[in-house]
């Protein structure tokens, strides 16, 4: 039982101190979940990610699904999605029911213009450390740059650039790697 | 019957939304101008609160969404039905990958994806920085580009990436506090 509640509390930490999308969450879930209770790698969350991108629903939202599926099965996967969406639930609801205007107040356009500058060093540090673990080669490297590149400039869907890199990736180690061999 | 149909209304936006919050916007709009729930100005306040608010944006679109159409149950049933059909999906595809983890296809897959999914997050990333670094409305040629730069937005990047250089153990719950306390202090938005 204590797990679940581990699962749950954790998670509803994560989503209360989360401003903006999934990818400002990542820092956090790197802090929290990845060194903090070693629930999963920065590899896994890399693929976490990439597999958030191109499914249903919203990434914070699918990487909680999977972690608390590795952990605890569908009963984990559920509670760490309902932990990461409950902080939501109640700021919102009190937010839509007491303060209309709420984003109207000129408190909190500027504190919001100041987390924004500090969400924007989070992903830098976050992405540094997704580096080490995902550009292990010149081959990696090649597709990291060509990735971000293509996805700051052209208006393409994540799918396309991860179903392309899973091709390349599955083309290096399986088929040229089996033909080196014969 | 609106909570059935806040319901299924937002598990549709969930099972076809891919992607970030954001994704779930263009679905938005049309449920307001088929149902009438909500008008396209109110889709663009309820994002406005959706980023100055803790929470995954697309989440907080629904319980608000919910909330000013039928109150706390409304709210209650929108975010079920956003959720759901993700956690559907995504325990699927995670008990799939816990049968083939040792396959060398989904292995290989995975050292072609992990740098595609970074590249992706740099990218995201890079259209924050624009964001909070730049005002691109000050934009008035090359000649004179330096008037874009956002001088205390830049001033508060480096403290913060300071700190988070020197003080590796801090969370960053505390670097997200020096930026909102920071921001309202010296009046960022200039609001």
């Amino acid at each position: 039982m204590k797990i679940y509640w581990e699962l749950f509390i954790t998670f509803f930490r994560m989503g209360a101190i989360t401003f903006g999308g999934g990818y400002a969450m990542l820092p956090i879930l790197q802090r929290e979940v990845v060194d903090g209770k070693g629930w999963c790698t920065n590899e896994e969350l890399t693929d976490y990610y990439a597999i958030g991108q191109c499914t249903p629903g919203i990434i914070a939202v699918n990487t909680a699904t999977f972690i608390g599926f590795k952990q605890k099965g569908v009963a984990g996967a559920i509670v760490a999605t309902y932990g990461v969406v409950a902080p939501s639930f109640i700021v919102i609801g009190v937010i839509a029911a007491l303060l209309q205007n709420f984003a109207s107040y000129a408190i909190v356009q500027n504190a919001f213009a100041g987390i924004r500058v500090a969400v924007t060093v989070l992903i830098l540090n976050a992405v540094v450390k997704l580096l080490k673990s995902s550009v292990v080669d010149k081959l990696t490297a090649c597709v990291f740059l060509a990735v971000a590149l293509a996805a700051f400039f052209l208006d393409l869907s994540p799918v396309l650039f991860v179903l392309i890199a899973g091709a390349l990736g599955i083309a290096a180690k399986v088929l040229w790697k089996g033909a080196a061999k014969k | 019957m609106t909570y059935l149909l806040l319901f299924w209304e937002f598990f549709k936006t969930g099972l076809f939304a891919v992607g970030g919050g954001l994704a779930t916007l263009p679905f938005l709009y049309d449920m307001g101008a088929r149902t009438g729930w909500f008008t396209a100005h109110q889709v663009a306040d309820m994002l406005a609160v959706s980023e100055s608010t803790p929470g995954p944006i697309g989440i907080n679109m629904a319980v608000y969404t919910g909330y000013t159409t039928a109150g706390i149950l409304g709210s209650l049933c929108a975010l079920v039905g956003i959720v759901t059909p993700s956690i559907i999906v995504i325990i699927l595809i995670a008990a799939a990958l816990k049968a083939f983890r040792d396959n060398k296809y989904v292995n290989g897959a995975f050292y072609g994806i992990r740098p595609a999914s970074t590249g992706l997050i740099a990218a995201a990333g890079l259209t924050v920085a624009i964001g909070s670094l730049l005002r691109t409305d000050a934009w008035t040629g090359w000649d004179r580009f330096w008037t874009v730069l956002d001088w205390k937005a830049w001033l508060l990047a480096a403290v913060i990436f300071a700190v988070s250089r020197l003080f590796k153990k801090l969370h960053p719950a505390f670097l997200i506090l020096i930026g909102a306390v920071a921001g309202a202090l010296f009046r960022f938005a200039g609001a």
